[in-house]
């Protein structure tokens, strides 16, 4: 890896101790035999984990950190025992490809309108205008029709970083785009004839919230360990991306001001790669706090957990649930000058590659507390609201801090047990939370 | 007594002049004129009424934030008899090492003027001038060929001339001894040590809350921040100046810190500040001068590098290039011990009538310059409001850590309480790092002239110049330093030069300021 390895765990020294007696339904394993595909920060997490050993080729195993790939063509016929676990969903694309993202969350709001009514169903207002090419074309041009000067953006569905991704005002634009796609010849039809990519069109958000003139978007980390029930943990550190040139309409070629991909703005004629574009989480709060205040800060952090918990409410029947499985997704999120939060997409596989060794520090901590959450080794009681660096956002339900104080005593308000970009003292929480490591003892 | 009497008056006499013909004077004729008409002002108490009306609506208020405004930069009461030179500094020595570094800054801006073949000032045809006004949002994307201009001075140049700064009345060449000083600064001024830091600061004691530890996620809001935040609401509606300064001793919380600091300095955003603002803009577009390559040199060699201040580069530029062409801030000029540069108009050297004072704001920027404005960028983004505000924090404290004063606040002040803070507090220390040649004022020298801006993690760095808004010094920036050093003694006794002593404390980022004043000033 390119960084240094990180003395970030808590160090033990190695002795024998009684087995965990806390929680005797857990099997706790003393040693996790592992894959991992990757070589960034997840491998030196799992290296550095004590007792946890390193499968190469094949073998069996107790952990899987595998890729996408690997999932599509071996979770079909791999049997699993009881205490393994791998880190994706068998259909995760049902959330993060965004054409079936759109159509799941289309599907929720709907279902909200009809049995709870359109206020809850408003809830879900937080994607932009979407439409499924080609499947959706005419609908597109209908809606294209009623809103001319609108900008739009094109995004193949299962791409990523940034490729394939081109902003659009007038429907000739899309004309040589439609050639190269190859559509069936009765394009019109809309015959079921796959086409050779599958994109969206949807509704490019002209007054993104700017700082220092530019554009940024949020990526934040969701753990989801069950789906059925629901078990979501939000991670309090993230960060925000910034584009490395100023924001303006006037030039919608210029997909480096649009896009805030730090794989798009590393090819940009003037990025610096000693330049952060990145602030961390707590630092865009605070900036946030000191623009607009506590209150519409806190107000903004609320709508933006109402995002996470309403994607992962749309897909919760839909994907395979499996108790070997979890998934670690980074959502992207932008802000537009009202403080308002949009979904732009979910991502299965967020990158784990660190480009500062800031960035490498954050992710080494999200990956640690992720296995902790995990939690291979049997060291959780299963009724903890925060890990490390995660508090539990659902769990089949709202999850709230539970204040009970002068105040909160005798009403309805309670406040829910989410920190995005608040202060993330895990260490201390890790060690009054965890017993040590089995066969370690504390040092 | 009698003479304090005397001082009084002729301080309010000073202030009412000053105040005279500034724009609150005619808003507040324009106020008690039209208040006539309403039904409550009556013409047996006409002046009792008017003066309750303006009371009432807030006018006077305003008019004691800007008499405590005026308080604040107004230098201390001098003899009668005293020249002007006095005021702005009152030891003869010192003021003659200001003017020699002053000749030299300027020589050196004078030999890069004349080897480069670039004008002072010059300007700018019509083209170039539409160019500007288009890129105005963001100058940043620019890039001039910087190459061969050099900043005019660094804080360590400006450090060597201190260390030589030396009292014709004062001997100190005892050497070595228990009872001498160790460190660099070879003069004696009169400086806070820990016990009257203590009196003067209690509201950072241990047994006081404040912002920066009592705020900290353990600690349940009741205790002290919810009702803290409360009052600051409070404050802030009363805009009161004086109030906001001794709140914000404690702490300013994050979601109001903008409006109270600006409280504190009485920096408005007044349709004539806005008025203001826009014309030096206007100069800018019209005229391109020498300095502003040294502005975007410093922008580019430091804010852009930033972590956390690259994204206000644009800003950046905004204020200081207005900056430099603010003849406003020649004003404060009364009270500092430099003088502004004078250039000459080609060819009438030496005629006294022919001088202008270059640039026209009078203020040469080094290297570094820009991370006096970074932090504000934090919390203002309309460029007229961030001007107000870094004008009114560079008139009232920041010009003191580049000149050669007496002040307690200016940097020879700083640097010697820093020194005989830590040569007290830790002698043992103080004295392996001179014998190893690591003299700590090397080290701090370069905080402190910054104000650690730049060094600190930018929430911490807001609620170190909390304090210095509030308790109006900048000594909590030698003490400070002083903590730093005490933080890390232990990892600095192990080493062994100058480079790793500066590789200990070449990381301040992840230092929370307030508990470790506390603990120094305190425990």
């Amino acid at each position: 890896t390119f960084f240094p390895s990180q003395q970030n765990s808590i160090g033990y020294t190695l002795t024998s101790l009684p087995p965990n007696s806390d929680s005797p339904d857990r099997e706790g394993r003393s040693s996790v035999r592992y894959k991992c595909s990757m070589i960034n920060s997840i491998l030196d997490v799992l290296r550095q984990r004590p007792g946890w050993v390193e499968i190469k080729e094949d073998g069996e195993w107790d952990f899987n950190w595998c890729d996408v790939g690997w999932l599509r063509e071996n979770f079909d016929h791999s049997y699993m025992e009881e205490h393994v676990r791998i880190c994706h969903f068998r259909n995760h694309y049902e959330l993060t490809r965004k054409n079936l993202m759109v159509k799941n969350l289309k599907r929720y709001r709907k279902t909200l309108d009809r049995e709870v009514g359109r206020l809850e169903g408003a809830k879900c207002d937080f994607f932009p205008c979407t439409f499924e090419l080609p499947s959706e074309y005419h609908l597109f041009v209908e809606e294209f029709k009623r809103s001319p000067g609108s900008i739009w953006i094109m995004k193949p569905v299962a791409r990523s970083q940034g490729k394939g991704i081109f902003l659009f005002r007038k429907l000739k634009d899309i004309m040589e785009w439609k050639k190269v796609q190859r559509f069936s010849l009765n394009f019109e039809d809309q015959r079921d004839e796959a086409p050779v990519e599958s994109y969206v069109a949807q509704r490019y958000i002209e007054n993104p919230y700017l700082i220092g003139g530019r554009k940024f978007d949020l990526r934040v980390y969701v753990l989801v360990t069950s789906y059925l029930p629901l078990k979501a943990w939000l991670y309090r550190d993230g960060f925000a991306r910034f584009s490395n040139t100023r924001f303006s309409l006037s030039s919608i070629d210029d997909q480096y001001v649009h896009l805030t991909n730090v794989a798009v703005q590393k090819t940009a004629p003037d990025y610096d790669p000693e330049k952060g574009c990145k602030w961390q989480m707590q630092q865009l709060r605070r900036y946030l706090t000191a623009k607009h205040g506590s209150e519409a800060v806190e107000t903004l952090f609320k709508d933006i957990d109402n995002i996470f918990i309403r994607s992962l409410l749309s897909v919760q029947k839909v994907i395979i649930n499996d108790k070997h499985c979890f998934e670690l997704y980074g959502y992207d999120i932008l802000l537009d000058q009202h403080l308002k939060p949009w979904l732009i997409e979910v991502n299965a596989s967020p990158s784990l590659t660190a480009s500062s060794q800031e960035d490498y520090e954050m992710k080494y901590r999200l990956l640690e507390d992720t296995l902790n959450v995990v939690d291979m080794e049997g060291r959780l009681t299963g009724k903890e609201k925060r890990v490390g660096g995660y508090d539990l956002m659902w769990n089949d339900g709202p999850v709230y801090r539970e204040d009970v104080s002068l105040e909160t005593l005798g009403t309805t308000y309670q406040i829910a047990n989410t920190n995005l970009g608040c202060v993330n003292d895990r260490r201390k929480q890790l060690r009054q939370l965890l017993k040590p490591f089995p066969g370690h003892k504390r040092s | 007594m009698m003479e304090e009497g005397a001082d009084l008056s002729v301080t309010i006499a000073q202030i009412v002049h000053r105040l005279k013909g500034a724009h609150l004077h005619s808003q507040l004729e324009k106020q008690a004129r039209e208040c006539l008409h309403r039904p409550e002002i009556k013409l047996e108490s006409l002046k009792e009424d008017v003066r309750s009306f303006l009371k009432a609506s807030g006018w006077e208020r305003k008019l004691q934030n800007a008499v405590y405004r005026e308080l604040h930069i107004l230098p201390p009461p001098g003899h009668p008899a005293a020249p002007p030179e006095h005021t702005k500094e009152p030891l003869v020595y010192m003021r003659k090492a200001q003017a020699s570094w002053e000749k030299r800054i300027l020589k050196s801006l004078n030999s890069m003027c004349t080897e480069l073949g670039v004008p002072l000032a010059r300007k700018r045809p019509v083209s170039e001038q539409k160019e500007l006004t288009n890129k105005w949002n963001e100058m940043g994307t620019d890039e001039p060929d910087l190459s061969k201009f050099r900043p005019v001075y660094a804080p360590k140049d400006f450090l060597e001339v201190l260390i030589s700064l030396k009292n014709p009345n004062y001997d100190c060449r005892e050497g070595l001894t228990a009872n001498s000083h160790w460190g660099l600064i070879q003069i004696s001024l009169n400086v806070r040590d820990i016990p009257q830091m203590r009196e003067a600061y209690p509201e950072l004691s241990l047994t006081c809350s404040q912002l920066g530890i009592d705020d900290h996620a353990h600690i349940p809001p009741d205790l002290f921040e919810s009702e803290h935040i409360r009052i600051g609401k409070k404050v802030v509606s009363e805009q009161d100046s004086a109030a906001a300064q001794q709140y914000s001793r404690q702490g300013c919380p994050t979601g109001f810190r903008a409006q109270l600091w600006a409280l504190i300095l009485n920096a408005t955003n007044e349709p004539e500040d806005i008025m203001h603002y826009e014309q030096l803009k206007a100069a800018v577009i019209h005229h391109d001068l020498l300095v502003d390559n040294l502005i975007y040199k410093d922008v580019k060699l430091t804010a852009s590098n930033d972590d956390y201040y690259f994204v206000f580069e644009d800003f950046l530029y905004q204020v200081l290039l207005c900056f430099s062409r603010d003849t406003a801030v020649l004003e404060h000029f009364s009270y500092n011990s430099a003088t502004p540069p004078k250039s000459y108009i080609q060819g009438k050297t030496g005629a006294e009538e022919f001088t202008v004072v270059y640039p026209p704001n009078g203020v040469i920027p080094f290297h570094g310059f820009s991370m006096y404005v970074s932090p504000l960028c934090f919390l203002y983004n309309e460029p007229s409001r961030l001007y107000s505000v870094f004008r009114e924090m560079y008139v009232r404290y920041f010009f003191r850590l580049h000149s050669i004063s007496s002040s307690p606040s200016g940097i020879v002040s700083l640097c010697l309480q820093f020194e005989r803070l830590l040569q007290n507090h830790l002698p043992q220390l103080f004295y392996h790092l001179q014998a190893i040649g690591a003299q700590p004022l090397r080290i701090a020298f370069k905080w402190m002239v910054r104000a650690f801006s730049g060094y600190l993690s930018t929430d911490q760095l807001l609620l170190l110049w909390d304090r210095i808004l509030g308790y109006d010094s900048l000594e909590i920036v030698a003490v400070l330093a002083a903590a730093v050093f005490t933080f890390r003694a232990e990892n600095l006794m192990e080493v062994t030069s100058l480079a790793s002593a500066e590789a200990v404390l070449a990381d301040l980022s992840t230092l929370k300021v307030m508990p470790l004043l506390q603990v120094f000033l305190f425990a």
